[in-house]
């Protein structure tokens, strides 16, 4: 009788703990909305007083100016937008070749080396891109590439008002082609373990029927892995847009909108990492934080987008898309 | 006139030319970093690095302080992050099969590994350095901890779906309760992988730089006090590799270097960790 009790007080015990257990899982689960949930609702106060004085002008305003306090965020909205597009446009088929490469054509040997290559690269913090952009690439690009650019792009009829200016070796491009190289690996992991899901009897019965293994890749793998490959490329898109420290160093923070890509110019991320500390006065303060506001609205849509894809992916595995 | 047959074999060996060009394309920036970190770095890593304080410009120094700050920050947000972590990944592996929370919170997830890390230091500035009042490190290891969390939790979750269900049911069968099978079988089973993924999100934040620009900012001297702003490498490196002087420019070096190859060694000791692992298994 007694020891009926006893046990009956120990179930009890362990059910209730199994409850706690369960919350509190819950709770930390519960924790990572409320978070997103904060961010952006102590981005949407802090950027109250400029929302109020600027309105939607803010987005379509290039003055920048703390002296007569009116401030507009289209400089550093465009200079996110173009250094990441930059990026984009060279890190894409260059990060298509290493995911091709290292599913495809490298010995076996070399294949688990160079993906843990490629991913220790994407692991090298931001900062290092950016001094090293700074120090290294910057001088380099000045006197070697620009110069170049300059005579033979900057000369042609249309494209050559976007490829001329000083060789200062910072500016627009130089911060673009260094995002590149910070997204490359980023991307061509990703692509890697996408393109890793196709079957192999896709593949081999296209090698049975004598494709070549372009062919295959072109027409097999590529159609196969199609949304997930955009969805690689949208989270290294997201990657870019939010990255402060590589374009920082080398972006050259100007508030100005010009037309050559060998310009400086500014950055949503890089505004905020030179100015916030030093800001002073309720409009300036809340003008960055809106522009924080801006880029994590802006990431936040192009990361849905990438998860969206990749998660449809991965639930078409082994169906044909 | 080409023969069909001569064209494919020209744009195979063409396109295949071009991706290993694309590889060896990647792997020269990979190559000429690393070089460029070693030639600078090296040379600028003296003894005194680790015992001495941050300089003013024109004099020599070290970055003991920095570096102390760097760990105490890593250290204290990854206590923070890593339990929550837990916590959330377990929820989204173990007991999220129904209802909303599970799937959103996945999505949310996901989303904020990669938000860009300024705005979580914009954040933390928002929410607690101005209702302080001051820069602290505590606000620096916060913007830190909100950085480990997603990295911890989406570990966490893939690797407890590794574990077979026959080990949950065997310890249900006998009469385990839910907690007990969570905490003493499956996440036993899974620990090394989810060592993995906290050493993963430990190299990822001992190299941010964007959230602690708001939160910790820096500090000139010796300072183990959480309370005040805190000197850290990844800022350091920034404000000393901005400036004119050479003698900054050079300890920049030595942080950078620092900073990369505990990140590389992190990352190693990760894979090397799970690789085990995972043969044991």
């Amino acid at each position: 009788m007694k020891s009926t009790l006893l046990h009956q007080a120990r179930l009890k015990q362990q059910i209730w703990l199994d409850m706690l257990f369960r919350g509190l899982t819950r709770l930390s689960a519960f924790g990572v909305l409320a978070l997103l949930l904060a961010i952006i609702t102590s981005l949407v106060i802090g950027s109250m007083p400029a929302i109020e004085a600027f309105g939607f002008n803010f987005l379509i305003n290039d003055e920048w100016n703390p002296v007569t306090d009116e401030y507009g965020a289209l400089v550093p909205i465009v200079g996110t937008l173009v250094t990441s597009g930059i990026a984009l446009l060279i890190a894409i088929p260059v990060s298509f070749g290493i995911a091709i490469f290292l599913t495809e054509l490298s010995p076996r040997v070399l294949r688990r080396p160079l993906g843990i290559a490629v991913e220790l690269l994407a692991g090298i913090p931001s900062i290092i891109y950016g001094m090293w952009g700074l120090f290294v690439f910057a001088p380099f690009f000045a006197d070697h590439i620009e110069p170049w650019i300059n005579d033979h792009i900057g000369t042609l009829p249309m494209l050559g008002p976007f490829f001329s200016g000083p060789p200062m070796g910072i500016g627009i491009l130089t911060a673009g082609i260094i995002l590149a190289i910070m997204v490359i690996p980023f991307i061509a992991s990703v692509m890697r373990d996408v393109f890793e899901v196709v079957p192999p009897m896709l593949k081999e019965s296209a090698y049975g029927v004598g494709a070549t293994t372009w062919e295959v890749v072109m027409k097999i793998v590529l159609p196969f892995t199609r949304i997930g490959v955009v969805g690689g490329i949208m989270l290294g898109l997201g990657r870019a847009l939010g990255e402060t420290m590589a374009v920082t160093f080398v972006i050259g923070n100007a508030h100005e909108l010009s037309k050559s890509l060998l310009m400086p110019g500014n950055s949503i991320s890089s505004a905020l990492a030179n100015e916030f500390t030093e800001a002073v006065g309720e409009l300036y303060t809340a003008s960055l934080i809106e522009l924080g506001l801006i880029l994590f609205f802006i990431t936040f849509v192009v990361l849905s987008l990438a998860r969206l894809m990749l998660h449809k992916l991965g639930k078409g595995e082994g169906q044909t898309t | 006139m080409l023969t069909l047959y001569t064209r494919r074999r020209i744009i195979n060996v063409t396109g295949l030319v071009v991706s290993m060009l694309a590889m060896a394309f990647g792997l020269f920036w990979l190559c000429w970093i690393l070089i460029t970190l070693l030639s600078h770095g090296l040379s600028a890593l003296t003894p005194a690095v680790f015992s001495q304080m941050t300089p003013p410009p024109g004099s020599t120094g070290g970055l003991l302080n920095a570096i102390a700050g760097t760990l105490m920050m890593s250290l204290l947000g990854t206590l923070i992050g890593t339990p929550i972590g837990i916590l959330a990944g377990t929820y989204l592996a173990e007991f999220g099969q129904r209802g909303w929370l599970a799937p959103v919170t996945r999505f949310i997830n996901d989303i904020l590994l990669s938000a860009p890390s300024i705005v979580i230091g914009l954040f933390v500035y928002e929410v607690y350095v101005i209702r302080v009042g001051h820069f602290s490190g505590w606000a620096g290891a916060l913007a830190l901890a909100i950085i480990v969390i997603p990295i911890v939790i989406r570990t966490t979750e893939n690797m407890l779906r590794l574990i077979p269900n026959t080990l949950r049911e065997a310890a249900s069968a006998l009469g385990a309760p839910q907690w007990k099978i969570v905490s003493f079988v499956t996440l036993r089973a899974a620990r090394a992988g989810i060592i993995t993924g906290v050493m993963l999100a430990i190299a990822r934040i001992s190299g941010e730089t964007a959230p602690l620009l708001f939160t910790a900012l820096n500090n000139q001297f010796w300072s183990t006090d959480m309370n005040s702003p805190l000197a850290n490498l990844p800022v350091v490196i920034f404000q000393f590799a901005m400036s004119p002087y050479e003698d900054w420019q050079h300890l920049a070096w030595a942080g950078a270097l620092l900073i990369t190859m505990s990140v590389l060694t992190l990352n190693i000791l990760a894979r090397i960790l799970f690789r085990q692992s995972a043969t044991t298994h």
